[in-house]
């Protein structure tokens, strides 16, 4: 039970930031769909157009809708020449707003429709204008059902409020996805449980003023709404104590393990040096050079081929030596973003097998690999192929496996262990590939980049001494070896630490 | 002219290709009790409601002592005429004596329930029942007291007792002659019932694919006159009259 109490202990700063989103989000659904369903109710065109947005967007993916505004919104700030910010709470507010419109949207229409044409006839005929017509007659009949269609609003918000994790907004869903990269349970559960408590909260007050209106009783209704503004006041009251702390830094995080621990590993020196630290972890890839390139994070660690193949679109391999201080240049140049240096060990892409099968086909590298590969299985990382090295690799190497199958990292090696897969797309500095026993092939034709770990740091923070100097005892600091004990720490099946506890144990063993 | 007196003048009023009002002309003495009686699609229902504009015509005026009804907001005009209809339309989220409130709440100003239930006698502690407590008589006469409460003189009733069952409607037939006759109104009556026109009106006007046909007193059409159309109308009530009669003897 300890970790899951343990769990439990992260959850009221999240917790806040998930209410005060989807709180938000819930009020401005509200504040657009009130005026467009009375509209709709009285323009048949209106009606068509709105209902059929609303369910369109519904049919949308809720993951698939966050991840579409990150692109939109930084398109957008490009044309208004920046300013915008693209990740966190401005794309999850407005992917959650859209995704609350259609409950509210729906009822408000059906529920102004299903008024009885006497009503409406005897209003206009005892001489009510318009306005009073909605506020005497059309809104208190309605109100129940379109506060039923609220309530359905914020159930569906407050689920959907844990994947705005994937685009950099802090929410419950930080615990679930981190725990699901880490295979820690308890922290998945801690994630389920207050999220599925705060929906059923939410949802048994606003039924409860719900039936208040139904039943025209006050005090029912009136009690449900101060004990959900007092919830709210409540839940968000850790944002509210911080102030506005000018020195406060985020320190971004891919979504493994590795990435956790470093983050962990970069907030503590930055706490030596005096600042307040907030993380943003579990960001793609693909988001988060965006996301130091625009100042949503201060600080992260990224892999010198990553940067190399997918943002300067490089496909010619230049030694390790050349390749980071020409990251360097190009960051700064290009993106005004700061290369600090590189921590001293590599995460590369390294096709693995299990030594046994490896052997028994005298397969020792990528090449090898070309002849057998109809008849194997490939298990990936999410990213992997879709990734332009994977299409380095197939054009040094034909490669035509029988399968190709993308996993969580954890998933992607229990598959090779279970021979699900017969060869996976692993991390160098992964401490599994030695765990396991993997035979790593090794890469003749030179197709894959090498994969420094670097420091890169905000536009804001590139001439930030006091931010620099916090840093600069990491570069040149962390070898593999360390790194690759701390990584297996976290993703080991047996004994789990916590990226905290193994970025506590690496900055030991590195002597910080 | 006395007040509350209203005047059609060329009045018109199309659907589409349809004709409902047809270029109707025609004066209503203020204090009078007036009857519009028709088969359904006659257009009677239309002509009323361009008294108060729920209805606005295609063609032609109301004007009502003198003045264009539609000048000025329709809120405002709607406000000083009472209108009651089959369906009540009593609003189902307020009580009785919210309901009869209504018309003055709106103008910023307070009613007498007691007294407005009184009018319509209705006993007083209904006031604090919700609409769908009540029966159907009573339901029609909160819609009266209702129509009446902010102090109209002119009443427009659309099938008024078009829902109730016959010993209701006489009641309440008679219960609004009598407050015709009290409180000095202008009566207009839309009735498919021609029983029920003559029994109540003062004066009784046929109404046949938006035309006026017929224009008599109850009297002048109990004894023939009228022309055709209106004495076929008459012809039903006669019969069940002489039929009932004939069961007698």
């Amino acid at each position: 039970m300890t970790p899951f109490l343990d769990a439990l202990t992260r959850v009221p700063p999240l917790l806040a930031q998930h209410v005060l989103l989807a709180g938000a989000a819930l009020l401005i659904g509200i504040a657009i769909s009130l005026p467009l369903a009375v509209w709709s109710s009285r323009n048949e065109g209106v009606s068509r157009l709105a209902l059929g947005f609303a369910s369109l967007v519904q049919t949308i993916p809720s993951l698939a809708l966050l991840a579409l505004f990150y692109p939109l919104l930084l398109w957008l700030s490009g044309v208004v020449g920046g300013g915008i910010p693209a990740l966190g709470f401005l794309p999850s507010l407005i992917a959650l707003t859209l995704y609350a419109l259609l409950p509210i949207l729906r009822n408000g229409v059906a529920g102004l429709e299903g008024i009885d044409p006497a009503v409406r006839q005897a209003a206009d005929a005892v001489g009510m204008t318009p306005a009073q017509k909605l506020r005497l007659v059309e809104a208190p009949l309605v109100a129940p059902v379109l506060i039923a269609g609220i309530r359905t609003a914020a159930v569906w918000t407050i689920g959907a409020a844990t994947l705005s994790t994937t685009v950099g907004q802090p929410s419950l869903g930080d615990l679930i996805f981190a725990g699901l990269q880490t295979q820690n349970w308890a922290l998945v559960l801690a994630g389920c449980v207050s999220a599925a408590a705060l929906a059923l909260c939410v949802d048994a007050l606003i039924g409860l003023i719900e039936r208040g209106l139904r039943t025209r009783r006050r005090g029912l209704w009136i009690t449900g709404a101060a004990l959900l503004l007092a919830g709210v006041l409540a839940a968000t009251a850790p944002l509210w104590a911080q102030g506005s702390d000018k020195r406060t830094v985020v320190v971004g995080a891919k979504n493994f393990a590795e990435q956790y621990i470093l983050a962990r590993v970069i907030g503590d020196q930055l706490e030596h040096a005096g600042y307040r630290v907030e993380y943003r972890d579990g960001l793609g890839s693909a988001v988060i050079f965006g996301a130091v390139t625009g100042g949503d994070i201060d600080v992260y660690v990224d892999y010198a081929g990553t940067i190399w193949t997918n943002e300067m679109k490089r496909h010619d391999i230049p030694p390790p030596a050349e390749m980071v201080p020409a990251i360097g240049a190009w960051a700064a140049a290009t993106h005004h973003v700061g290369l600090v240096g590189a921590l001293g060990f590599e995460n590369a892409y390294a096709f693995a097998m299990k030594t046994d099968a490896a052997k028994r086909r005298g397969i020792t590298s990528l090449a090898d690999l070309i002849p057998a590969a109809p008849r194997l299985a490939l298990g990936s990382d999410l990213e992997f192929l879709e990734r332009p090295e994977w299409a380095a690799v197939k054009k040094a190497y034909p490669l035509r496996f029988a399968s190709a199958t993308p996993f969580s990292p954890t998933f992607m090696y229990r598959a090779l262990a279970s021979g699900r897969v017969d060869v996976i797309s692993a991390f160098s500095s992964d401490g599994r590939i030695a765990a396991d026993h993997l035979t790593v092939l090794t890469d003749p034709r030179h197709a894959i980049p090498g994969y420094d770990a670097i420091l890169l740091v905000a536009p804001k923070r590139r001439a930030d001494a006091r931010f620099l100097a916090a840093l600069k005892p990491l570069v040149g600091r962390v070898g593999v070896d360390a790194m690759r004990t701390a990584n297996y720490q976290v993703d080991r099946d047996a004994d789990k630490r916590s990226p905290e506890q193994a970025a506590k144990w690496l900055e030991n063993a590195i002597g910080l | 002219m006395p007040a509350n007196s209203i005047a059609f003048d060329n009045l018109t009023k199309r659907f589409g290709q349809t004709v409902a009002v047809d270029a109707v002309s025609l004066a209503i003495a203020g204090g009078s009790f007036v009857a519009l009686v028709g088969a359904s699609g006659s257009g009677k229902s239309t002509l009323l409601k361009m008294i108060n504009r729920l209805i606005e015509p295609t063609e032609g005026r109301v004007t009502i002592d003198g003045r264009d009804v539609a000048d000025g907001p329709a809120p405002t005009l709607r406000r000083r005429i009472g209108y009651v209809f089959q369906g009540v339309g009593l609003f189902p989220h307020m009580t009785v004596a919210e309901n009869i409130a209504i018309g003055a709440r709106i103008a910023g100003d307070t009613v007498d329930i007691g007294a407005a239930l009184d009018q319509v006698e209705l006993p007083r502690d209904v006031a604090d029942r919700m609409p769908d407590e009540l029966s159907g008589g009573q339901r029609q006469r909160v819609g009266i007291a209702r129509a009446l409460a902010p102090g109209a003189k002119l009443l427009l009733l659309d099938e008024a007792f078009g829902a109730l069952d016959p010993v209701t409607r006489d009641a309440l037939g008679t219960e609004i002659r009598r407050l015709h006759a009290d409180l000095g109104l202008t009566t207009v009556l839309v009735t498919h019932d021609m029983a029920e026109a003559l029994l109540l009106a003062d004066r009784v006007l046929v109404m046949s694919n938006g035309r006026i046909v017929a224009d008599a007193t109850p009297a002048q059409l109990a004894s023939g006159g009228g022309g055709e159309e209106a004495q076929a109308l008459v012809a039903v009530p006669r019969e069940q009259a002489e039929r009932l009669r004939a069961l007698a003897e």
